[in-house]
């Protein structure tokens, strides 16, 4: 005779946004086991609609709170796209810098704050505020960089102002970049302290090989642009048309929208990217990938938040980079946007957020208002492949005690870093 | 307004929203770990795994759009001492109203296609329309000097009004350049000031996201475009944005839309 849990964790806490699990284990047996997003649908979709481009590109990072700058680049790629606007060389570098700075952000959140309190068997990050305040020092100063980075090109990181439809409204002086740089050298001895805390820590046990998913780039590490990339095909796909490659499809016990492409499910995200695109790198990430005992290529996902530091450095170090070629090149500061005219047209914009590829399809009227909206966002497409990650995890610890198994599932949920709030239309209504 | 007897108890709820407001709190750092250090934090989702049903002081942001959160700002108001809304969604809606104005089951059709059957959803209104609210901490997101100045408040028992001067008041104190001379619409003449006029620093114009002022004169902006005798700087903005008076008046709804709240209000009254 096998053990007989029922698991049921309801607003699973420290993640983004609303999510439930559920699981049975009859006998030793897994019966069923269940992610269930629970977030309150906004109907984004619906009421884009009418709104001028303008008003658009500035309500899609509302979507989300961490991933505001992402949002809003998937949103102005679409536009233009549609519109058949062009930016120059120094939009481009501007929004892959705040782009970093959202990456930044975004991870040491999630390794510190949400992922991070179980690796020092904590319920949250205020009892290290006593036990260990340097280590929580250095959290805030990480994110904080994030944070300006972002703030330097966009006024703030949530939400960004500045940034839109064929370029800038504002560009600071060149010493303002200039000046972040000290604050980047700052920021990678702190992420080297912070290899040095994560190397002793103990991650639960799980290899599942699965189709990797990310966007890749001839030239660089894909943040801000490239092509979509199985682990299963050798050559990519452009974005456009997403739809005929990335099928949502929805399952008989949910009408949440999954995803698949090869397989019926895959896995977006930092270690997506770090198993798709891991050559382009910087050294110092590599180096990081080393220390921390991260090979390539990888199949656990609960080194997820592992490559999310490796990510970090190389955010870091390319932001450093970036800074030279915007200042050595010579930086216009001041407005720079592209004459937008508003005609009718379609696009689609395709970005790597933090938790994953992102798109975002608009189709405008001769007026530049908004006929029709799509986003499909990466814990949607991830919902599949945690749920098969569960179901291939449980049996290794159905003899466990329910508090083990539901704080396991809890971790291994919160190693995919969920962002339900983006949850344009993800929802669950097994409830 | 109360005056604590000993470490208020804190906790943090969201709704529909962008959780952006309670993560922009974490960007406080060390002046965090100093407001924190005046009151336990019981409850706070996002970042931590504990939870209570006792608390006195609760943080809330997002909108209510479904009936079982209804029920629950509801049972929060019972519990808490001091109730704050957090941010424009929990304050004034945000763009979550904005779906107000179509059916429900037209906005569940539209994303969800054949499979939204039980999508439980009620046209979106800020916390202040269901229950009673001490604070208001309005901004998408709020600005941070802002909520360390209505934490304090709070702690202080003192109580906390929300700016209510225009955000040309800010705009001229930061020296920025009008927007309307760039040929800009801009809506700060009638908006809510607190923010630092953040958003005419980087070039843009205000989108309205703090509300208006009280007995705004919404008519103001559509009329100054509308005039025979056109004055120079408003000519260029004509010419340069050729609107409707409707379309005008119609971005003061992308943060604020007052109308169609009141509707949500009677639709979700009408079936309690």
């Amino acid at each position: 005779m096998g053990t007989n849990r029922s698991i049921a964790v309801h607003h699973v806490t420290r993640i983004e946004g609303h999510g439930d699990i559920t699981a049975e284990i009859k006998d030793g047996a897994l019966e069923q086991v269940r992610f269930s997003v629970v977030e309150a649908p906004r109907f984004f979709e619906a009421f884009l609609r009418g709104h001028h481009h303008n008003e658009v590109t500035h309500m899609a990072s509302r979507i989300c709170g961490i991933c505001a700058v992402s949002h809003k680049c998937a949103a102005l790629k679409a536009t233009e796209a549609a519109l058949g606007v062009a930016i120059s060389d120094q939009t481009h570098l501007l929004r892959r810098l705040a782009y970093h700075g959202e990456v930044l952000s975004s991870h040491i959140l999630h390794i510190y704050f949400l992922a991070g309190p179980d690796f020092f068997d904590v319920p949250s990050v205020f009892p290290l505020v006593d036990q260990d305040r340097e280590m929580v020092r250095r959290a805030m100063r990480l994110k904080n960089l994030g944070y300006d980075l972002s703030k330097v090109v966009v006024g703030r990181h949530t939400h960004p102002i500045a940034m839109v439809a064929g370029g800038f409204t504002f560009v600071h002086q060149a010493e303002k970049l200039k000046a972040m740089k000290d604050r980047i050298a700052e920021g990678l001895d702190d992420l080297k302290e912070t290899v040095r805390t994560l190397q002793g820590i103990d991650l639960p046990d799980l290899e599942r090989e699965t189709e990797y998913v990310s966007l890749t780039h001839p030239d660089r590490y894909a943040f801000y642009d490239g092509e979509i990339l199985s682990s299963d095909r050798d050559e990519p796909v452009a974005p456009d048309p997403y739809r005929e490659v990335i099928e949502e499809y929805a399952v008989d016990y949910s009408t949440a929208k999954y995803a698949r492409w090869n397989r019926p499910e895959y896995m977006t995200g930092a270690l997506a990217r770090f198993n798709n695109n891991y050559e382009q790198l910087t050294d110092g990430a590599k180096t990081a990938a080393e220390d921390l005992g991260l090979t390539h290529p990888c199949h656990k996902p609960f080194t997820n938040t592992i490559a999310q530091v490796v990510e970090c450095v190389h955010c870091l170090e390319d932001a450093r980079d970036l800074i030279d070629t915007l200042v050595n090149g010579g930086i216009r500061p001041g407005r720079e946007h592209e004459n937008v005219k508003d005609q009718a047209g379609a696009g689609v914009g395709a970005v790597e957020a933090p938790r994953g590829i992102l798109f975002h399809e608009y189709e405008y009227d001769d007026e530049g208002k908004c006929l029709s909206a799509n986003m499909v966002i990466p814990t949607a497409q991830n919902l599949a492949n945690l749920e098969a990650d569960m179901r291939a995890y449980v049996p290794a610890i159905a003899g466990e005690s329910k508090e083990t198994i539901t704080h396991r599932l809890e971790m291994l949920v919160r190693a995919y870093d969920p962002c339900i709030s983006c949850s344009t239309h993800v929802i669950d209504l097994r409830k | 307004m109360i005056h604590f007897k000993k470490k208020p108890r804190v906790a943090f709820f969201d709704f529909a929203c962008c959780e952006g407001c309670q993560l922009s709190v974490l960007e406080l750092e060390e002046k965090l770990l100093d407001l924190l250090s005046h009151v336990e934090v019981v409850e706070w989702r996002e970042v931590m795994s504990e939870k209570s049903d006792e608390y006195d002081i609760a943080f809330c942001e997002g909108s209510i759009t479904r009936e079982r959160d209804v029920e629950r700002i509801e049972s929060i108001r019972e519990r808490a001492d001091i109730l704050v809304s957090l941010g424009t969604c929990a304050s004034i809606s945000c763009h979550n109203a904005l779906k107000n104005r179509w059916p429900m089951n037209e906005v569940v059709d539209l994303v969800y296609g054949d499979s939204g059957g039980h999508i439980d959803t009620i046209p979106a209104r800020p916390v202040s329309d269901v229950v009673e609210v001490d604070y208001q901490i309005r901004g998408c997101p709020v600005s941070l000097p802002e909520f360390e100045t209505v934490f304090k408040h709070i702690l202080t028992g003192q109580s906390y009004d929300p700016p209510n001067q225009p955000v040309c008041v800010e705009c001229k104190l930061n020296d920025t350049l009008c927007v309307y001379e760039k040929g800009m619409v801009c809506l700060g003449p009638v908006t809510r000031c607190g923010c630092n006029a953040i958003c005419t620093a980087y070039g843009d114009a205000c989108q309205g996201c703090r509300g208006l002022i009280d007995d705004a004169n919404t008519e103001a902006p559509a009329r100054a475009l509308f005039r025979e005798d056109l004055h120079p700087i408003m000519a260029e903005v004509a010419r340069k944005n050729p609107l409707t008076r409707e379309e005008i008046l119609a971005k003061f709804t992308v943060y604020n839309d007052t109308t169609q709240s009141e509707n949500g209000k009677e639709a979700s009254d009408g079936d309690e």
